[in-house]
C-alpha cells in the first residue's frame, strides 16, 4: 500500500519532465524495478490510473524492466543472486554479503508526443 | 499529431523523499540530536521497547518522541512518561515518510533534545523504503513471528543498523533457531548490532541502553 505515495512521487517526476520537454501527452514510462525494492508493479498501475486521471499522462503505458537482486560475498567476492531462503555465499559459506544490485526503483525515460 | 519522442530521466522515484530526509539529517547534525527510526510488525514490541528505554534514560538525557499512528493510544502511553511526544496521524498510511517528519519537527525544539525516538507505523514492508533522516534504523523482531522473517522481508532487514530480537522469554516455548535468524540478517547487513532482549523481563536491555548512551555521546562530540 506504500505504492500510493510512490506513485504520487512518480507522477510528479513524470509531469515535471514532460512539461520541461513541452509535451502534449505522455505515452509511455520506462521504469526499472529491482527485486529488493519492495515495489509491486500491479499496485503502481492501480494507483496510476487513479492519480494520473485528468493529467497529460493519463493514457501512459507503464513498462517495467525487472532487475534481479545481486549479492557479493565480502569474503571471497563471489557474486550470486538471492536464492530461496538462503543468503550465505554458495561458494565459501560466509554470511557477510552486500547488495550490489536490485534495490533500484528508477524512472529511466518517458515517451511523449 | 506531434511526433513521439523519448526523454531520458534516470531519476530514483524516491529522490524527493531522500532530499527531504537529507535536510532533516542536517538539522539533527546541527543540533547534535541522535535520532532512531524504530520499525517492527504490529505487536513486535516497538512501544514496549520505547517505554522501557525512556524509563531507563530519561534522567540522563533529554528525550523526545515522534509517533506515527492512526489512533493516539501509544502516544498517550509515551506521554505518560513525561517526555514530549508528537503524533503524526498517518491517516491509514502504512509508513512514515520524510515529508510527514518535516511537518512534525516544525513543532519540536531540537536544541533541547539529545535523543529523538521515532516510532514508525507497525509494518514490515513499507517503512524500510522511506529514509526519515535518522541516524539509525532499528528493526525490532520478536520470537513468536518466526525465525524466517529476514529471508521473507530482505528489504526491511537489509537497511537495519540495529536488530533487536524481542520476547526472548518465548524461546523456551517456540521453535526458533536464533543462529539461523541472525545469519539471515547479518548476511545482508555487515556490522549490524544485535540485541536479544525481553521487554517483559528486562533481560538483555542493558546492552541496548549502553549502545544508545554511546551513540548519543558520540553525536555530541561531533
Amino acid at each position: 500500500m506504500h505504492e500510493l505515495g510512490i506513485t504520487d512521487q512518480l507522477l510528479t517526476l513524470t509531469l515535471r519532465h514532460a512539461e520541461e520537454a513541452g509535451a502534449k501527452r505522455v505515452t509511455r514510462l520506462n521504469l526499472v524495478i529491482g527485486e529488493f525494492s519492495s515495489v509491486v508493479d500491479e499496485s503502481i498501475k492501480f494507483y496510476w490510473d487513479m492519480l494520473a486521471k485528468d493529467t497529460i499522462a493519463a493514457e501512459a503505458k507503464l513498462c517495467f524492466e525487472r532487475v534481479p537482486g545481486l549479492l557479493e560475498c565480502g569474503n571471497c567476492r563471489h557474486r550470486y543472486t538471492l536464492a530461496e531462503l538462503e543468503v550465505v555465499c554458495p561458494v565459501c559459506g560466509m554470511a557477510q554479503s552486500r547488495v550490489v544490485d536490485g534495490d533500484q526503483f528508477r524512472l529511466a525515460s518517458i515517451e511523449i508526443e | 499529431m506531434a511526433p513521439a519522442r523519448k526523454v531520458e530521466v534516470q531519476e530514483q522515484i524516491l529522490s524527493a523523499n531522500d532530499r527531504l530526509a537529507e535536510a532533516i539529517r542536517q538539522q539533527f547534525t546541527k543540533h547534535k540530536v541522535f535520532a532512531v527510526n524504530m520499525m517492527a510488525s504490529p505487536g513486535g514490541g516497538k512501544t514496549s521497547l520505547i517505554l522501557r528505554t525512556v524509563e531507563a534514560l530519561k534522567d540522563e538525557f533529554r528525550l523526545a518522541a515522534v509517533d506515527g499512528d492512526v489512533v493516539p493510544v501509544d502516544v498517550e502511553k509515551i506521554a505518560a512518561t513525561g517526555i514530549p511526544v508528537t503524533l503524526i496521524n498517518t491517516g491509514g498510511s502504512c509508513h512514515l515518510d520524510a515529508n510527514m517528519m518535516t511537518g512534525a519537527l516544525q513543532e519540536a525544539d531540537l536544541s533541547s533534545i539529545d535523543l529523538l525516538i521515532v516510532e514508525n507505523v507497525g509494518n514490515l514492508i513499507c517503512p524500510a523504503g522511506f529514509d526519515l533522516g535518522t541516524d539509525a534504523k532499528v528493526v525490532i523482531a520478536s520470537v513468536p513471528e518466526g525465525d524466517d522473517k529476514p529471508y521473507k522481508y530482505p528489504a526491511m532487514y537489509r537497511g537495519a543498523d540495529v536488530l533487536v530480537l524481542n520476547k526472548i522469554d518465548y524461546l523456551a516455548v517456540e521453535e526458533f533457531d536464533t543462529a539461523y535468524f541472525r545469519r539471515g540478517v547479518e548476511a545482508l547487513n555487515d556490522g549490524v548490532v544485535f540485541f536479544p532482549v525481553s521487554c517483559r523481563t528486562g533481560e538483555g536491555l542493558e546492552g541496548w541502553y549502553d549502545w544508545l548512551r554511546q551513540q548519543i555521546r558520540k553525536k555530541k562530540e561531533r
